[in-house]
């Protein structure tokens, strides 16, 4: 990844243009002709530096919903736990903290309902208690990671 | 409510744009709809939040942000607007929260800080709480340790792509 990847990478996090040729309109800010952009652009996705170039959805308008979970997990279940809760399709990430409640996870669903479900159906195959900390308030961020 | 042809489109580009000099019109292709039929559903999708972001998602990890930390507090109910609005607009806060407080967990008011060490971060954490004034609050730093699964764009017939938590 030399300077221009990076340019163009935190270029790109602010945003993408909805028009007839959008590549070129970014190549032509960037200095860059339309062909080198889209080269560019295709290396970062094959060598996995950039995973997605596309959407995020807002999960709640499009009917789904989100919460963030956590479990106080035994260290001596810590990698079976870990097992059955990442096999819940539901679960978005799913991450290890330095913290008594040490595990903690997001869920995604298609419908407000299904959040409930999945985490009773979790606790269920656990046998732990799920805390649910579904958002109340989000305050606005504006999210970019210099490259 | 979404029209069809809207969440046909959705679930067309879920997984992303072509990268080609016309990728609206490649997907109208797709979707058989016109170029410009694209581009004014999908330009009503941003400007209605449905479309929260368009262009690179990046994973922290790839880019070298490996230390990750959820930092809580518990704040009054009356500051905690006040406060949520203050630690956003800080450039390396990469998402802010209120929260229900639990048994046993008493905090209401979580940001995730990306850095790319823990020595930075552990300074971030240092100048938030001076200039927002946090330092009287209960206050709990949970690094991440391992990240056991993050998956990008799932989208099953009519489930979004999910922003990160």
């Amino acid at each position: 990844m030399d300077d221009l990847d990076k340019l163009l990478i935190n270029t790109l996090q602010n945003g993408f243009p909805i028009c007839d040729s959008p590549y070129q309109r970014v190549a032509t800010q960037l200095g860059l002709t339309e062909q080198e952009l889209l080269g560019r652009l295709k290396a970062l996705l094959a060598n996995g530096t950039l995973t997605r170039f596309g959407p995020l959805y807002h999960a709640e308008l499009m009917g789904g919903a989100l919460t963030l979970a956590a479990v106080k997990v035994p260290t001596e279940r810590f990698d079976q736990v870990t097992e059955t809760i990442n096999s819940f399709p539901e679960v978005a990430h799913n991450y290890a903290r330095s913290h008594e409640l040490n595990m903690w996870f997001v869920l995604a669903t298609e419908t407000p309902e299904q959040i409930q479900k999945t985490i009773s159906a979790i606790e269920q195959k656990t046998g732990l208690t799920v805390h649910n900390m579904p958002k109340i308030t989000e305050y606005f961020v504006n999210l970019k990671l210099e490259a | 409510m979404l029209e069809a042809k809207d969440r046909q489109l959705l679930e067309q580009i879920q997984q992303g744009l072509p990268v080609c000099s016309r990728p609206y019109f490649e997907i109208g292709r797709l979707c058989d709809m016109s170029e410009a039929e694209v581009i004014e559903r999908l330009s009503r999708l941003k400007a209605q939040g449905l479309i929260k972001r368009l262009g690179v998602i990046v994973k922290h990890r790839q880019l070298g942000y490996r230390a990750n930390a959820m930092v809580v507090w518990n704040v009054p109910d009356n500051l905690i607007k006040q406060l949520g609005g203050h630690i956003s607009q800080f450039s390396f806060v990469t998402l802010c929260y209120q929260r229900p407080r639990q048994p046993g967990w008493p905090h209401n008011l979580y940001c995730m800080i990306h850095g790319k060490d823990k020595a930075t971060v552990l300074q971030q954490i240092e100048q938030l709480v001076a200039a927002c004034g946090l330092n009287n609050f209960d206050q709990e730093i949970l690094f991440s340790r391992r990240c056991f699964k993050q998956r990008g764009a799932v989208y099953q017939k009519t489930k979004p792509a999910l922003a990160d938590g």
